[in-house]
């Protein structure tokens, strides 16, 4: 389980994050929406405990972020990030290997070496592990940051796992995938919360929906409850029509044209 | 990959120990490689049947040994701590020379020469050998300090800071070294012109005695470093999300880097191009994991500095030439290959 309360993030005077207040079960898929600027990765770097709230407190399994040491956290949650560049020119495999280096000292064991097998088939990375990583598309790149990051937690029972914008540079296959997966984990028990920035993905797959406008929690609920034509209107300042995907009962939103009346 | 990096280390140890027997043989006085075996083996207690030629004894004892040891270390010292701080700064032109290490070390060297102090009798004991050795890496720790306290904001280090800090370190050492050459006669300015192009002629058993601790204990920890180096490819927030205490790692393999650094400044002058091409030599063979660019740009850097410094004794004898003019000569050409050849690559 992992509670945040009242979370207050502010740089200089500028504040970020206003009394932000959530929890997330294991076995829950929470993805978090919201306009560019609306705190969406200031959020998720302060549960990944990168950053540190000025006031709130977020609780991971019943102790607060901050008194776990570097290590313990490594072995609990992982973080998917938006930039990932690697500065020297690892291999495929090398760097999925990474995501097991807090499992092991010196050599990886067997089971090392398997979850690295599993996570790289399950991104569909197999044909490159040997391949060098920066010559790889930026799509491709991503599915390799995505193999590492489940690797390191893949074994970790109720494990926390922190995406931002996952599927920022992937083609429609691979955006459906790596939700896919997103999904899977949760259904296994992990807690995952992933910012998005297509709102039909995130109606799709997420169980829950945190939308934030202006560094504030605006609401939280089911896909189904939040999102309606009257709330993307209110964050994002956009009209749309909702429909219905007649087999799964999941609402698709396609926006209305924007015109453009000052020019 | 596991064949060509066992092959690669075979090589390196193999060519090590030939270059090291071709070293000690070669001068101006030739010593038969035979020759050699038989009294390093006698020093062992092993061959006393044999009887060895005194002068041979002599001037393996005197001159040759601790030349080729000091080179092995100052090789491997270069070597190693340039792969650490490339990895460090994430950036594959990174060299202790840039962020300010080496002109931190030869401007404290230069202010001791210079000054003279009374302990310090003509370079000539033990004492005074270690004083030169600590100044050095007193002043590589103090620029690589200074380097480090600019960059710092929130807690953390910016690399692109700490690179433009060490630019003007350099600068500022650079500039304090020209000034302090004024105040120096001519047998010390010979002195330090000569060291500032780098030179093991310096060598002797106090000089390897005095360097020693320095090198063996970065040459001992840097290998252990090797999956904190890989996990700070990925940049500072993904190392430490992969549960890497960034900082006091990051200060660990600073410190480790600067006094091997700061030693083989303090007896062989600013030795460039060592730093920088092995690391670079050794990952287009084996790949970028530092678990093994780490030991292998160790024993490179001795091989390499080996060979140069048998080269400088022997290219126009007697007269020597500075060491550091062969790896430039050497290490050029190749580094800007790589350069040209990997510009994609390493994303200058």
């Amino acid at each position: 389980m992992l509670t945040a309360e009242t979370i207050t993030y502010q740089i200089g005077r500028r504040s970020l994050l206003k009394d932000i207040s959530f929890s997330v079960r294991p076995g829950e898929l929470l993805v978090i929406l919201g306009a560019n600027g609306a705190g969406k990765s200031t959020l998720l770097r302060n549960l990944s405990g990168e950053l540190k709230p000025l006031k709130g407190t977020i609780q991971l399994k019943g102790k607060t972020i901050s008194s776990y040491s570097t290590k313990e956290l490594a072995m609990l949650r992982a973080v998917m990030n938006q930039q990932n560049i690697v500065s020297l020119p690892f291999s495929v495999a090398e760097i999925v290997m990474m995501g097991r280096y807090p499992h092991y000292k010196n050599h990886p064991t067997e089971k090392d070496l398997q979850i690295v097998e599993e996570v790289t088939r399950l991104t569909g990375i197999s044909n490159m592990a040997e391949r060098s990583y920066p010559t790889l598309s930026g799509g491709e790149q991503q599915r390799v940051q995505l193999a590492r990051v489940l690797a390191q937690v893949w074994d970790i029972p109720n494990a926390l796992l922190l995406m931002d914008e996952p599927v920022a540079s992937l083609d429609i296959q691979y955006q459906q995938q790596t939700l896919a997966v997103a999904k899977d984990l949760a259904k296994r028990g992990f807690m995952v919360i992933s910012v998005l920035h297509d709102i039909n993905l995130a109606a799709q797959y997420a169980d829950r929906i945190l939308l934030l406008k202006n560094g504030r929690k605006w609401y939280d609920g089911s896909a189904a409850e939040i999102l309606t034509a009257k709330n993307l209107y209110e964050i994002f300042e956009i009209d749309s029509d909702v429909y219905t995907n007649p087999r799964t009962l999941k609402h698709f939103f396609i926006p209305k044209d924007v015109h453009l009346n000052s020019i | 990959m596991v064949r060509k990096r066992l092959f690669l280390y075979v090589f390196l140890v193999a060519a090590l120990f030939i270059a090291a027997a071709f070293s000690m043989s070669l001068g101006a006085v030739k010593i038969p490689v035979r020759e050699i075996f038989l009294i390093l083996g006698k020093k062992a207690g092993l061959f006393t049947q044999y009887t060895v030629s005194e002068r041979f004894e002599g001037v393996l004892h005197i001159v040759r040994i601790p030349r080729v040891l000091l080179g092995l270390l100052v090789g491997a010292a270069l070597g190693i701590s340039g792969t650490a701080i490339q990895g460090i700064f994430r950036n594959p032109l990174a060299e202790p020379s840039l962020i300010g290490i080496s002109a931190g070390a030869s401007l404290m060297a230069v202010i001791i020469i210079v000054m003279e102090i009374s302990l310090f009798a003509g370079l000539s004991n033990l004492l005074g050998y270690y004083l030169l050795a600590f100044g050095a890496f007193a002043g590589a720790g103090l620029a690589a300090l200074l380097v480090y306290q600019i960059s710092r904001t929130e807690g953390k280090s910016n690399v692109a800071t700490m690179l433009l800090a060490g630019i003007a370190i350099n600068a500022l050492a650079g500039a304090l070294t020209g000034l302090i050459t004024f105040a120096a006669d001519d047998q010390q300015l010979r002195n330090i012109t000569f060291w500032m192009l780098g030179s093991l002629a310096g060598a002797t058993w106090e000089t390897v005695l005095s360097i020693l601790p320095f090198i063996l204990i970065p040459l001992a920890l840097l290998p252990r470093m090797g999956k904190a180096l890989n996990t700070f490819a990925l940049g500072e927030v993904p190392a430490s999300q992969l549960g890497l205490k960034v900082n006091s790692v990051k200060r660990n393999i600073v410190i480790l880097a600067t006094m091997a650094v700061g030693a083989s400044v303090a007896v062989s002058g600013i030795i460039g191009f060592v730093g920088l091409l092995v690391p670079h030599t050794i990952r287009l063979v084996i790949g970028v994991d530092h678990k093994h660019v780490l030991p292998a740009s160790a024993l490179l850097g001795a091989l390499m500095l080996t060979l140069a410094d048998l080269l400088c004794r022997t290219l126009i004898a007697p007269v020597e030439l500075p060491i550091g003019v062969i790896t430039a000569l050497l290490g050029t050409p190749l580094f800007l290959y790589i350069l040209i050849k990997d510009k994609k690559k390493f994303a200058l």
